[in-house]
């Protein structure tokens, strides 16, 4: 057998890079599986299409914006917030089910960085997720939401909600590394419904009763949603909470920070994914 | 002497909670051989296999793979070492060629080397026909095989399969032997556990005997299985008139204590040369005109080996089995079955029938 095992990298900088080959390597398994189930990837595309349309149209009429304005206008923040927050599904399902199955055992025997893995599952899952968004851009143009504060904050907007996803998909690494049990999807999509709702997403908090309107206005999801809406100019923004009045920097801070407590505990539990 | 050893273990200790999985764990296995961890479920066998593969901490002792400190230097260990689990540790969408390329990647070889060697594999483990195919759609031996291939792409000196055939059919199961077999005659080492006695009878050059977390025995599968007084003669016979005279006729022909289970109309001894005992058992019950409903020559039980193992009245180690033969035993005092039959105390040989506890218990039923 001619084949030369390579050597295992000595210095900073070649593990650095042997890790994110790893990670790039794991990132293009995801494509691939994607790829090959095209019909799956169609459905997790359109199912927020359809809670836009169901929203949009049906219960719309009924909806009540604080200072007026179009509801589906105040709606797409909300949808785009959404799709980030569905997304933790995928990354629980990949995660737990490579941790049932024991190919992660496999990875973890084999001379890989650590982090490489959940690296490789976070790449792979904001690329998702930019095309995601993508396609709820595209929705909410046709339904005729629009951005009015010009392109340069509307990116920023666009990277407030990538900010969120890339810190719920770490939330969602760790409960995969922690219950390895693909079956518990079931928990979490019923679980992000409450989550949904209990936020600005689809109905202004004011209309709620006072204590439930600011539990939903802590939500860390209004804090992204409110920030989106102030950066394109759609209506429902701003209140006089402390709260609302600073949207802004907790749509920084929230994401930084869940991210910040949960990275490190999901290396930390692959790398002593113990029985 | 470090050298000649592949794999070392030296009082490993793992304790999960309040359940000690391994006390005192003491491992040697020689460069280029095959050595099996024989023992029921919850033995200790993976806890050993997780540890040796850097999966796992051990809470005390040390363990050598390749040379090489499993838990000071894992890194180097890992690139020295293939892992085959309990479960096929496959990407089931892809196919399996993209499977390992896949891992080829993850060991850094170049794409195109790595593309080369999932190629040479599949056709090693006779996969290439369905290599495009995605792995959701390959029987429970492709799998194995493929899982095996998975944890050969680097040609790793020290391979470790946990329980490699569990849940496989008969044929499953000879497609993986054969698949060992063969790499093992490069000159890989690998450590196999197992709970059936069979299979580390076909394999392995060595067997250790794991229960509560620690070695029992450590030998050859020749010599464990003689422990047990090699193969076993069993008859049944019709009328339970008969049975002392089958009993009588079992004590001149085997080598060991004869077993009678009365309830069952069964008798038992373990014999040396088994077509020998068998044709005489068979001319002997036809002279005296007893009718046999069966007989059967069969290889001694691991439970049975275990059973003699940890027969041993008072040693720690046997303490926990122990205490499962008494259970076994009084449950079969209870149904009726007793260990000798009181009729007659002496077979006609003279020989004397003695109750052997061992050979009273059986294992539960579906235990296997």
């Amino acid at each position: 057998m001619s084949l030369v095992i390579p050597a295992p990298p000595r210095t900073g900088p070649q593990r650095l890079r042997w890790a994110l080959q790893d990670g790039w390597t794991i990132t293009r398994r995801d494509l691939a599986h994607r790829a090959r189930q095209p019909l799956q990837v169609a459905i997790e595309l359109f199912f927020p299409i359809m809670v836009v349309l169901m929203f949009g149209y049906l219960f719309g009429g009924g909806m009540l914006i604080t200072g007026g304005g179009n509801y589906r206008e105040f709606l797409m923040p909300g949808m785009f917030a959404m799709t980030m927050l569905f997304g933790i599904e995928a990354t629980y399902t990949a995660i737990a089910t490579d941790a049932a199955r024991g190919v992660t055992d496999r990875f973890r025997a084999m001379p890989m960085a650590s982090s490489a893995v959940v690296l490789g599952r976070s790449m792979a899952d904001m690329l998702n997720s930019v095309l995601g968004l993508l396609v709820m851009i595209g929705c909410g143009l046709a339904v005729g939401w629009r951005w009015h504060a010009g392109a340069g904050a509307a990116l920023a907007g666009f990277g407030l909600l990538l900010m969120l996803r890339f810190a719920l998909l770490w939330v969602g690494i760790y409960l995969a590394l922690l219950l390895r049990q693909p079956e518990s999807v079931v928990a979490l999509q019923i679980l992000v419904w409450p989550v949904l709702f209990l936020s600005n997403a689809v109905v202004s908090p004011e209309t709620m009763p006072g204590w439930l309107g600011v539990l939903a206005e802590a939500n860390p999801l209004s804090a992204t949603i409110a920030a989106v809406r102030e950066l394109f100019g759609n209506p429902g923004w701003g209140g006089d909470s402390w709260l609302a009045r600073n949207a802004l920097p907790l749509a920084t801070g929230w994401p930084v920070l869940l991210t910040a407590i949960f990275l490190p505990l999901s290396v930390r539990r692959y790398r002593r994914l113990d029985r | 002497m470090t050298e000649a050893l592949a794999i070392r273990a030296d009082g490993l200790r793992k304790r999960y909670g309040d359940r000690l999985a391994l006390d005192g764990f003491d491992l040697a296995v020689p460069t280029g051989t095959v050595h099996g961890l024989l023992g029921r479920n919850g033995a200790g066998k993976t806890t050993v296999v997780r540890i040796l593969t850097t999966l796992l901490r051990g809470d005390g002792g040390r363990a050598e793979v390749a040379g090489f400190d499993v838990a000071r230097q894992a890194d180097q260990v890992r690139h020295r070492i293939g892992l085959v689990g309990q479960h096929a540790a496959l990407d089931e969408v892809l196919s399996g060629r993209r499977n390992l390329a896949m891992f080829g990647r993850l060991h850094h070889l170049p794409g195109r080397v790595a593309d080369q060697r999932a190629d040479e594999l599949l056709a090693r483990f006779g996969l290439t026909d369905s290599g495009d195919r995605p792995v959701q759609t390959y029987s429970g031996g492709m799998r194995r095989r493929l899982d095996l291939a998975a944890s050969l792409i680097l040609t790793p000196p020290v391979l470790f399969l946990d329980e490699p055939t569990t849940g496989l059919d008969p044929h499953g199961r000879n497609e993986v032997w054969a698949a060992v077999r063969a790499l093992v005659g490069a000159g890989t080492t690998v450590l196999l556990t197992t709970q059936y006695l069979d299979e580390a009878d076909q394999l392995a050059d060595r067997i250790c005997v794991v229960d509560a977390g620690r070695v029992i025995a450590d030998d050859t599968p020749e010599r464990l299985k003689a422990l047990r007084g090699g193969d076993r003669l069993d008859v049944v016979v019709r009328e339970a008139d008969d049975l002392p005279a089958a009993a009588a006729l079992l004590g001149r022909l085997g080598a060991g204590d004869v077993s009678v289970d009365r309830e069952n109309r069964r008798a038992g001894v373990a014999v040396r040369d088994r077509i020998h005992a068998l044709t005489e058992l068979v001319r002997a019950l036809d002279e005296q005109g007893v009718v046999v409903e069966d007989i059967a020559l069969r290889r001694p039980t691991l439970d049975e080996v275990f059973l003699h193992l940890t027969a041993g009245a008072g040693s720690a180690s046997g303490a926990g089995t122990a205490a499962r033969v008494g259970t076994a035993a009084r449950a079969d005092s209870a149904s009726g079955a007793d260990s000798v039959d009181s009729a007659s105390g002496t077979t006609a040989a003279g020989e004397r029938v003695a109750p052997d506890p061992a050979n009273r218990w059986r294992a539960p039923e579906g235990a296997r």
